[in-house]
């Protein structure tokens, strides 16, 4: 188990003060100057050794993603954008972030904005998150009436500022082209790639987009050092996490620990159990909603990091655990995020568009049993026609959690079209 | 959740709309986070600026005028107001009861706050009360998971509910009172319920590993 | 240039061009519904997608920049797999209406689905219905049959500029619309039709008339205006259907205007059918033989000066060549092809055409618009400026009546004054033509059908020499007019205007409202004021009841452009020819050969019998027309006159772009756009202007 010492959210709870004089007690804003002026390039080497990857989902090397905006200035500004859209079912760590630990999502943001060449940071949050951006717009006064941020953050000599944004409630502008759409006014439909934001962003400038979580981290990282956080965890999948653990567990809770944790210890450990014993285990869905399901078989030994989770087919998304036990109608469940992802489609693609309400339809057939045998591999086929099709990855997350479903609960799927059947042929007796 | 979004009845349209002087100094400021040429930015920010101004909706009126203000075409106004879950195009009730249903709060009991919900307003969800007081509707996901079930009123989450304690909250609101926001069941937020699992040494400040190439006074910059 | 390997061939391609087009180029075809050429890439339907090695997700080959090295696989199970996945989530939600939709037979959701689609139905589900769209009167929506691939949007936006389409709402309930009912306010509307690749916007004059398949479709020229928009005319039986676009790059693209498209309904109203002659004040019909010796009675023993001839707007050059030849013959040197007395001169071509040439717009760097709205003068035309506009780096000035061009633009002033500053290098837009290194000037009829005509054109032609705006020396003429009238440069062309001591069309009314002019012949001429032909006998050939056939004592009937051979050249000087799709209506006859037999009924034959001879007599001593589909540059020389410019400010001649000549006024579809959009309380809205 993660000791405290090694924790970044050191108050993560908000059961201290979070104002910035509560934050610097903590050490946020401790020697950020002299991190700024130990250059771009040390800063993104730093991030980049740490192996530190993007927390919100995708699990992209945040280093390397740094490292694509254009080192010489073009003329054009340079932005970073925050995404705070935290919308993925089952997700709910940046919005704790936002509320007891702002100053350190804004100093990783200067950190992370002096690195990239950015003098502004959009921090695009969920509508539904007004108290968080109030929280967060506090924070950011605070920081920049202290000189922490403006003209010359910390007195370093680099102009920063911190803009907070409202969306208005779509969970595609998660995507991070999609909420460059959205920060630019228009829908939240997410963009062709290439060219990617790095290239053409924001307003058609260089722009890095990343997660809450990861920028939050970054403070720490560089202060720390590279090779503490790398040392967390294993290769590849380094670090801490916050996970959310959410559903049939006896204390459900949002919690800090090492990255590579397995499944189990880490429900044991801190949400109290699965309700009525590990045995009472039905499933698991490990990283937010996009990603399929776990039967308990699995969960038995995996570990909570990115390669562990793709062996087992499944992925960390954004280490969202949602616990099923043995009384969840898992058909139902699943048929519930079919609805989510249909919802949420933004609708501009075909696959996505079509394939989403299609699949939704028949999963509400499946919770009941009116399909045929043959309609579970058609579910299937409809999923994969979505699959990899589309131009963002919604279409795929849409896929995955019916996949899950299929591929470890097909006999489930089938006992409900015999049940279907006998009570239709008692009905017609 | 009503998923497909029109314009609400022609009855109900207002023939104008303008920000009243303290919303548009607001709108401006808004105007000013993004640079010059990029105003189109701040749309969403204003209407709901607008949505508030009007009893939580957006007539027609309302989005000709933001982008008018705003310089662009009203059809761009359009598909964003159609396409944002929390513009309303219609009337709601003066509290918008949004009860999350997605996986997370389903697994814990979000059936039972729907359905206290319902009883308690006496409507479906997409309803409005008659008294024109509560709106109802199912919600997708709003984030706050781990104190599921959890509904939003207005900009205010109620976490860690019941039937029970929705009733309340509802009723509450009903005699005109304000209930606490937050988790009802008297946790803080996102803690476990139960005996705290980390955090509970005297939290160690941010150390380097190594020396710092350039000495830092304690406090910071 | 990358060279990227398709399907196992290696292929070199040009510098950003997209994998789609590179597998063109290499002769695979790669099925698409939202990709077009002319707009921008959406890369929404993922019909387009093909494999790439070393990506593990197929790619979406319309948006994909093509690069070097590049291997790409369009037939592997993959691809068909996704292909035929597209087509069946497009099909789900698609009505099985095809029988009585009228893309049927012409839509690229039917062709695609019989090459790439599932032979049967998997979607047991409902089917989601979406209501109907008002767009106006032109385009009839079909909504649910929708396949949300943006094209008309996009074109909306970008190409007629009016951002008034959009698809509201997300997920499944997308709709494509103005949201708000409203019909599009562009002049450029028809070409959604087109554009649309199913059944959802159709041509709502033509809804339920024709199957494609039925009609006989024949490569013509639009005469509506003088841009010369190269046509197909699809007609049925003796009935012209519709109007669609053929590709020219160099003149319309693949647009047309709502005029061009749909006033083809006034081609089967008001027709003249059968000679007439007036007789106790009233027409009475004729015969050929009985009209023909009216007019040789009427002839006989008058002086050739005491004849005059008009050529209308959208005559065609046989027929003003063989009448010019006639009036000759009798003697008279009074002829204008200048119904509406523009000041342009015949002598020095380059005075009157549109010397930068349509295309040559996109090779420009600022732009000055004078006494001209070219949105409703020459539609296409300003399609090609706004192209220009959106490409950056050319800033437009206007002298004249401000109104929504699609594009911005700078209002210098209101008239001849403004123009004089800019002369006089006093306005700060000279200066701007001046730096430019491909400037161009656009002078509208606005400016030369007025009094002091040729004074604005001496003072533009001043302008131009001055601001660099004519550069032999690097093949750029920046000075153009912008003719209105399709058969306006073929007269010029043809001479079709007063011989020495002749009487211009001014003069002409003058002289027959005098009695100086005893007979008047009107070739098409309906837009002169027909109560100053006073005691004059007027011969009015024809293919509408319209002004000139009211008061006329002889008519002989013609045919419109739908149902002969003419040559017509636009406003760059480029002769194009119109070809027939059915015969003139009853007795009526193509122009030429009325003027030839009438020719031989006087007693003074023309030289040519069939239309090869008429068409080498016109070659012969006009050259420019041996030259066909071609801009021939003209050499600049010294036009205009030196005098005082009025102070009347420039306005637009055409106040309703719907209704300009015969046919359009006779056309019931243009009436109602009429209604709709000049009188309508649909007001046009824009953020452009």
């Amino acid at each position: 188990m993660l000791g405290d010492s090694d924790r970044i959210f050191n108050n993560l709870y908000g059961f201290k003060d979070t104002s910035l004089t509560g934050a610097r007690a903590l050490g946020d804003w401790d020697g950020t100057r002299e991190l700024i002026a130990k250059g771009r390039e040390w800063i993104i080497e730093e991030v980049k050794s740490s192996g530190l990857r993007g927390r919100g989902g995708a699990g992209f090397g945040a280093g390397l993603k740094w490292s694509f905006m254009p080192k010489e200035p073009s003329g054009r500004p340079h932005y970073l954008v925050i995404n705070a859209d935290e919308g993925e079912p089952g997700t709910c760590k940046d919005r704790e972030i936002m509320r007891s630990e702002p100053h350190k999502l804004i100093e990783g943001a200067l950190l992370a904005g002096a690195a990239m060449g950015a003098n502004t940071a959009y921090c695009y949050i969920r509508g539904e998150f007004r108290r968080e951006a109030e929280a967060l717009e506090r924070a950011a006064d605070e920081a920049r009436e202290a000189g922490l941020i403006g003209a010359d953050a910390c007195g370093s000599g680099f102009a920063f500022d911190f803009v907070v944004h409202l969306g208005a409630g779509a969970y595609i502008c998660g995507e991070e082209t999609g909420l460059l759409e959205s920060l630019e006014g228009k829908k939240g439909t997410p963009r062709l790639k290439p060219p990617f934001p790095a290239a053409a962003g924001l307003y058609g400038c260089p722009t890095t987009v990343n997660n809450v979580e990861t920028i939050a981290a970054v403070p720490t990282i560089l202060k720390r050092g590279a090779d503490w956080f790398a040392s967390l965890g294993r290769p590849n999948n380094t670090g801490t996490k916050l996970f959310c653990i959410s559903g049939h567990v006896n204390d459900p809770c949002t919690v800090e620990e090492e990255m590579s944790i397995p499944l189990r210890e880490l429900i044991e450990t801190h949400a109290g159990g699965v309700r009525g014993g590990w045995d009472n285990l039905l499933a698991v869905i490990p990283g937010g909603s996009s990603v399929p399901l776990l039967p308990k078989s699995i969960c038995d030994t995996v570990l909570m990091d990115f390669d562990s989770l793709q062996a087992v087919k499944s992925g960390l998304g954004t280490a969202a655990v949602m616990v099923m036990d043995k009384s969840t109608d898992i058909v139902r469940a699943i048929a519930r995020l079919s609805k989510f992802y249909m919802h949420e489609s933004c609708g501009q693609c075909t696959p996505c568009r079509e394939g989403t309400g299609w699949m939704w339809r028949m999963m509400e057939r499946f919770v009941v049993g009116n399909v045929s045998e043959e309609e579970i591999d058609l579910l299937d086929e409809v999923s994969r026609q979505i699959e990899g099709h589309t131009i963002c990855a919604l279409g795929d997350a849409a896929a995955w959690p019916v996949q899950g479903l299929i591929r470890h609960f097909r006999p489930e799927l089938e006992r409900r079209i015999e049940e279907y059947r006998a009570h239709a042929a008692t009905r017609a007796a | 959740m009503s998923d497909e979004v029109r314009m609400g009845d022609a009855a109900d349209q207002p023939q104008a709309f303008v920000l009243s002087d303290e919303n548009r100094e607001k709108a401006q400021a808004m105007i000013s986070l993004f640079p010059e040429g990029r105003q189109a930015s701040a749309v969403l920010p204003i209407l709901d600026l607008a949505q508030r101004q009007n009893d939580g909706w957006l007539p027609r009126v309302a989005l000709d005028y933001v982008a008018e203000l705003l310089g662009i075409p009203r059809i761009q106004v359009y598909e964003v107001a159609t396409f944002y879950s929390m513009l309303n195009l219609a009337p709601v009730g003066r509290h918008h009861v949004q009860v999350c249903t997605n996986l997370s709060c389903w697994l814990r009991g979000s059936d039972d706050v729907l359905t206290a919900c319902k009883n308690v307003l006496g409507i479906e969800p997409g309803e409005t009360t008659d008294d024109g007081l509560f709106t109802l509707s199912e919600a997708e996901c709003l984030g706050a998971c781990v104190n599921a079930p959890m509904m939003q009123i207005g900009d205010d989450y109620y976490e860690d509910l019941d039937a029970g304690s929705a009733q309340a909250v509802l009723t509450a609101l009903t005699e005109g009172k304000t209930p606490e926001p937050g988790p009802q069941n008297g946790r803080k937020g996102c803690e476990p319920a139960g005996k705290l699992t980390s955090l509970t040494d005297k939290p160690a400040k941010a150390r380097r590993k190594k020396a710092p190439a350039t000495p830092v006074e304690k406090g910071g910059a | 240039m990358p060279k990227l390997t398709v399907n196992g061939r290696e292929i070199e391609v040009e510098q950003g061009l997209t994998v789609l087009q590179a597998c063109e180029q290499a002769g695979v075809e790669i099925p698409r519904f939202c990709y077009h050429e002319r707009l921008s890439i959406a890369g929404n339907c993922r019909m387009c997608l093909v494999a790439m090695e070393r990506s593990p997700k197929p790619i979406a080959s319309c948006a994909m920049p093509a690069a070097d090295g590049m291997v790409i696989h369009t037939d592997t199970p993959e691809v068909q797999k996704a292909r035929k996945g597209v087509m069946e989530f497009l099909l789900i939600n698609h009505p099985l209406d095809c029988p009585i939709c009228d893309q049927g037979g012409e839509c690229d959701l039917q062709d695609q689905a019989m090459g790439y689609g599932p032979d049967h139905s998997r979607f047991h589900e409902n089917k989601r219905a979406v209501p109907e769209k008002y767009m106006g009167p032109l385009i009839k929506t079909f909504m649910t049959r929708c396949i949300h691939c943006t094209r008309c949007i996009r074109f909306a936006t970008e190409v007629a500029g009016v951002p008034e389409l959009g698809a509201t709402g997300r997920g499944e309930h997308v709709e494509v619309g103005t949201y708000v009912g409203k019909a599009l306010s562009s002049e450029l509307s028809g070409n959604l039709i087109d554009l649309c690749p199913v059944g959802a916007l159709t041509s709502a004059p033509y809804a339920f008339h024709a199957r494609s398949w039925e009609l006989r479709k024949t490569e013509s020229v639009d005469v509506m205006d003088a841009v010369g928009s190269n046509i197909r005319v699809d007609a049925r039986g003796l009935e012209v259907l519709r109007v669609l676009p053929r590709t020219n790059d160099e003149v319309n693209e693949e647009w047309i205007s709502d005029k061009t498209r749909f006033a083809c309904d006034g081609l089967r109203r008001q027709r003249l059918d059968r000679p007439y002659v007036r007789c106790d004040g009233k027409l009475h019909p004729a015969t050929w033989s009985e009209a023909f010796a009216a007019i040789a009675d009427r002839l006989r023993g008058v002086d050739g000066v005491r004849v005059a001839a008009l050529a209308g707007d959208s005559a065609d050059a046989e027929s003003m060549f063989a009448l010019k030849g006639l009036m000759a013959s009798l003697g008279s040197p009074n002829r204008d092809c200048r119904q509406d007395g523009a000041k342009l001169e015949a002598g020095v071509r380059a005075s009157y055409l549109f010397n930068t040439t349509i295309a040559g717009i996109e090779r420009a760097d600022a732009c000055l618009l004078i006494g001209t709205n070219p949105r409703r003068e020459a539609t296409v035309l300003n399609a090609r400026l706004r192209k220009r506009h959106l490409a950056g780096g050319f800033p437009i000035g206007l002298i004249g009546e401000a109104a929504d061009l699609t594009y911005a633009y700078q209002h210098l002033g209101a008239g001849p004054e403004t123009l004089a500053e800019l002369v006089a290098g006093r306005h700060p837009f000279a200066d701007t033509l001046d730096k430019a290194e491909t400037p161009m000037l656009i002078l509208g009829m606005g400016a030369l059908a007025r009094a002091d005509g040729a004074a604005v054109l001496f003072a533009a032609r001043r302008l131009a020499e001055q601001c660099g705006l004519v550069d032999p020396d690097h093949a750029w003429n920046g000075f153009n007019v912008l003719q209105m009238a399709a058969a306006r440069v073929g007269g010029l062309d043809l001479g079709f205007v007063p011989a020495d001591g002749g009487r211009d069309t001014e003069a002409i009314l003058d002289g027959a409202g005098k009695g100086e002019i005893e007979v008047v012949y009107l070739l098409g001429a309906d837009e002169i004021d027909t109560g100053r032909l006073g005691e004059a006998f007027v011969i009015y050939q024809g293919h509408h009841g319209d002004a000139g056939a009211m008061r006329a004592d002889v008519v002989l009937p013609g045919g419109a452009y739908t149902e002969k051979h003419g040559t017509y050249v636009n406003t760059e000087g480029r002769p194009q020819i119109g070809r027939p799709a059915v015969s003139p209506p009853g007795d009526a006859r193509e122009d030429w050969t009325i003027i030839r037999a009438l020719s031989a009924a006087l007693g003074c034959a023309l030289p040519f019998d069939e239309l090869a001879s008429l068409r080498a007599a016109i070659e012969e001593a006009h050259p420019v027309f041996a030259r066909i589909d071609e801009a021939t540059p003209a050499n600049w020389a010294a036009f205009g006159r030196d005098a005082e410019t009025g102070v009347d400010p420039f306005a637009s001649p055409v106040a309703n772009y719907y209704m300009t000549d015969p046919i359009s006024r006779a056309s019931a579809t243009m009436a109602q756009c009429t209604a709709t959009f000049v009188s309508g309380a649909d007001t046009k809205t824009g953020t452009h202007g």
